[in-house]
């Protein structure tokens, strides 16, 4: 695939390490949001390239670990109706809700399929008209693309019995709340695909009115080394702007066709986020216009009441309070076979992060 | 599923693209990009191409990197 070698090259990697080594005066405490970078910061063990002084934060940016209990509670609820299939990203399937999972109910006889695609549950969907296809719709900016072009087909094609549960979820407004929280932070390693669809300027405010540098930064090894010398460069110029590293990929106005369809088809709304409570307009959901598709709109179902977690501190890891290592489970109770809670199922959770690659680490 | 992977179209057929994932092909929706041709590397996101990936900027990057002064 384009560029995977030549962003892994050694004697460049090397160059930047350096670099980083030298230009660290302070202490400095980054956070990427994006859980892309997360697996790829404990997948190439960036932590131990870089000096003690600088400390890298996961926060809320794996879109399966932030999706609310209580919308899997309801995705199980509607898999346990006769006459509907739930179709999924793989991601949820062993996700716990409050009494079961996805997977649970599949292995008692309900009809969830796994798609890589919202077109693909659409074409179920168009393929057997006797059901009722409702489509799981997570993921943030880079998805609800996805999503709105399927609606708008179904919209095209006068399909009837497609439907998406959206949990659609914007990430300034999660990066906003965490500073808001308290969270101590020096800046944003800011997600590559979201900042694809959505360009640079989303990170503005977070620049300006919250002074912290912001940068737009790629997956591999060089992408997130010159990222994070960035980020130092500008902590010790006492300056805050937006930059963008991969700008193989992030054009500063974004993609303006996937942000044309997103306005067209959703409108912001307030959610509840696993783990950090309500954050207001941070959410998709469809417009008066396209409610037809919008299954809780459209499809009553009785939700069981949900239970919160025990013991799981996800929600303080996603906040960047805590890290997977301070969690008494992690390891023992928790792992990815038997996960208790969303940052160990998910490939791009924190915690599977953390367990996976966990020996290249070292945690100060 | 929110790993976006660069892939190469292969052939376009509508408003779907086959491309080659580890030697597997695959149709992905092209709907997001402007004029999508065969050849172009493209950000594979949840089905959909989501951005071509620019040449000029990949090379420019490594560049600067290369030509980076190490204080060591």
């Amino acid at each position: 695939m384009k560029y995977v070698h030549e962003y892994r090259n050694k004697e460049l990697s090397q160059k930047l390490i350096n670099k980083i080594h030298h230009s660290a005066k302070g202490k400095y405490t980054f956070m990427e949001v994006c859980g892309g970078h997360t697996m790829a910061i404990q997948k190439f063990g960036i932590p131990s390239l870089l000096p003690p002084k600088i400390k890298l934060l996961s926060g809320p940016g794996c879109p399966v670990c932030v999706t609310e209990k209580s919308y899997i509670d309801t995705a199980i609820a509607y898999a346990r109706l006769s006459n509907t299939i739930i179709a999924t990203f793989g991601d949820l399937m062993r996700i716990p809700g409050s009494t079961s999972s996805l997977e649970l109910e599949k292995a008692r006889g309900s009809d969830v399929t796994i798609v890589l695609s919202a077109l693909e549950a659409l074409k179920i969907a168009q393929n057997k008209p006797d059901k009722k296809i409702i489509f799981l719709a997570i993921g943030f900016e880079t998805t609800a693309p996805g999503s709105a072009v399927a609606v708008v087909q179904a919209s095209k094609a006068r399909v009837k019995n497609f439907f998406i549960l959206s949990a659609h979820k914007l990430m300034p407004p999660a990066m906003k709340a965490i500073v808001d929280e308290g969270v101590k932070i020096d800046g944003y390693i800011c997600p590559g695909h979201v900042s694809t669809i959505t360009g640079s300027a989303i990170y503005d405010d977070i620049a300006r009115k919250y002074s912290l540098p912001c940068v737009i930064s790629g997956f591999e090894p060089l992408d997130l080394l010159q990222t994070i010398l960035a980020l130092v460069h500008q902590v010790n110029e006492k300056h805050s702007t937006v930059e963008i590293q991969y700008a193989r990929a992030v054009q500063p106005n974004g993609n303006p066709k996937a942000k044309a369809i997103m306005k067209q088809i959703f409108c912001e709304t307030d959610s509840e986020w696993r783990g950090m409570g309500n954050i207001p307009k941070s959410k998709l959901v469809l417009s008066e216009k396209y409610q037809q598709y919008d299954a809780e709109k459209m499809i009553p179902v009785d939700v069981e009441p949900t239970i919160s977690d025990k013991g799981c501190i996800c929600g303080e890891i996603l906040k960047g309070l805590k890290t997977p290592l301070d969690c008494k489970l992690f390891g023992s109770g928790c792992t990815p076979e038997n996960p208790e809670g969303a940052c160990m199922v998910s490939g791009e959770g924190a915690c599977q992060a953390y367990y996976r690659y966990q020996s290249q680490t070292e945690i100060t | 599923m929110c790993l976006s992977i660069p892939v190469r179209i292969e052939s376009i057929e509508g408003s779907e693209a086959v491309v080659s994932i580890n030697g597997a092909a695959y149709k992905a929706g092209i709907h997001l990009i402007d004029n999508p041709q065969v050849g172009d590397y493209v950000l594979l996101h949840a089905g959909f191409a989501i951005q071509k990936i620019s040449d000029h900027e990949a090379r420019e990057t490594l560049e600067l990197i290369k030509q980076m002064k190490s204080p060591f």
